[in-house]
């Protein structure tokens, strides 16, 4: 099991979510994605899109203008 | 209950737009038995997400991505593709012309099919077949009953694309015939009354569903469309990335001459967005009064500059002072300061606003 690191600074909704959707695609089952994200919108769209997937959302966070959550990949 | 396809379920991609439609499609089909997948497509044009972010006094409002919760009501997957690069080719050389604006709906639809067709990342092949949410007479370039073939044909699709609101004004598709679905329970929806859909929505208990007025996309808005067509005019080319689809989306565009535009933020969101492209634009920052950021694209001269400031100065809060202080900073880090009177609205001519 590892832990990876993806920053979504600057990019706007849906595009955190398919940067998201894209390397935890290449993730094995219980390795862990940290995603750093400015939009506002993905407090809603990555929950939602680990709840569609079933992966599991351990961690999220909001610390000024960033969000930060952390995802177990379950394949 | 679905026919068995090589001793499985039979799979199908559902287009998921995160309208009512396509959400309606793929129940129907699950109902029925159906393996269904949601795929959704990001072209930069989509309406949905991007100005939800951008302009701040939307802020308030509960932001989601519509095709999320539409897969979430449904309890499917969704698989939401970046097509950016690919779609350009939809948009610039559209083989069936665009409708009423730049929205090449003929050729997107075609697109999308084709596309979905291949997203079945389980079996590594194509689904089985393709569901979408299309009703015949509802949409006039893409939902007519003499262009509704056009695209089950061009999308190489054929008779695996399965339109379940309107299955029975057509003829029975792939799906129907191997009894994969039944055709008796699906729908012959027609023309563009909404309250079967409606009905539909009720029965199955969807409520708070999305119902984007003109469409889930900026070509068919005609201010947006004008926007996208000056960007060509002013490039000299039919060509696009996609920052310049998205700041297409936020601000005033004012082109006082060939060479060069304005992006006016119109409020703080805006102002904010377009702040991170400041190091890539020459800006205007207002300096002795509040007001808006302004990017200006292209190569203006000295009296350009001059003229650009007064015009962004007739946006801030010195609209009425007899001299603002702007600041024009070039992409080189220079700085060169302007003391300005701001524009009188009536020197300000009306066809320098683009997409009004
Ligand atoms: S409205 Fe936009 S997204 Fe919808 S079919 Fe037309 S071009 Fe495609």
């Amino acid at each position: 099991m590892s832990a990876h690191h993806l920053d979504t600074l600057g990019l706007l909704c849906p595009l955190p979510v398919i940067r998201t959707q894209d390397r935890i695609k290449t993730l094995a089952c219980g390795d862990t994605l940290e995603v750093v994200a400015s939009d506002p919108g993905t407090l809603h769209d990555i929950p939602a899109w680990c709840r569609v997937h079933g992966h599991v959302l351990l961690e999220s966070a909001q610390q000024d203008d960033r969000f930060r959550f952390l995802i177990e990949a379950r394949h | 209950m679905a026919g068995y396809r090589n001793g499985r379920r039979p799979r199908a991609a559902a287009l998921i737009s995160g309208g009512l439609d396509s959400m309606l499609a793929a129940k129907v089909v699950l109902d029925q038995g159906v393996d269904v997948e949601g795929v959704n497509f990001f072209t930069g044009f989509c309406v949905e997400g991007h100005t939800h972010a951008i302009r701040k006094r939307e802020r308030s409002k509960v932001k989601r991505n519509n095709a999320l919760w539409s897969a979430e009501q449904l309890g499917i997957k969704l698989h939401i593709v970046d097509v950016i690069d690919d779609y350009k080719d939809v948009v610039l050389n559209p083989k069936h012309g665009y409708g009423a604006n730049l929205n090449p709906c003929l050729d997107c639809k075609t697109f999308m099919v084709k596309n979905a067709l291949t997203e079945d990342l389980v079996t590594d092949g194509e689904f089985d077949f393709v569901i979408t949410g299309e009703v015949v007479g509802q949409r006039p370039m893409s939902q007519r009953s003499d262009t509704m073939p056009v695209i089950a044909r061009e999308s190489g699709a054929g008779d695996r694309l399965l339109r379940p609101l309107s299955a029975r004004n057509l003829p029975p598709t792939l799906p129907e015939r191997q009894g994969w679905v039944d055709r008796n329970k699906l729908y012959g929806f027609h023309g563009r009354d909404r309250k079967p859909q409606i009905a539909l929505a009720e029965r199955y208990g969807f409520t708070d569903y999305a119902q984007p007025a003109g469409g889930c996309c900026f070509l068919t808005d005609p201010r947006y469309s004008r926007k996208l067509k000056d960007l060509w005019d002013a490039k000299g080319e039919r060509d696009y990335e996609l920052d310049d689809i998205m700041l297409l989306k936020v601000g005033r565009h004012l082109r006082p001459a060939p060479n060069y535009k304005l992006i006016v933020g119109r409020e703080e969101g805006e102002n904010n967005f377009l702040a991170g492209y400041r190091h890539r634009f020459l800006h205007l920052r207002m300096v002795s009064h509040d007001g808006p950021l302004t990017l200006i694209d292209g190569r203006p001269n000295a009296d350009h500059l001059t003229l650009a400031a007064r015009i962004a100065a007739r946006y801030s809060q010195g609209r009425d002072a007899e001299a603002v202080r702007v600041d024009a900073c070039h992409v080189d880090g220079v700085t060169e300061q302007f003391v300005v009177a701001p524009l009188a609205p009536w020197e300000i001519d009306p066809r320098w606003h683009i997409g009004t």
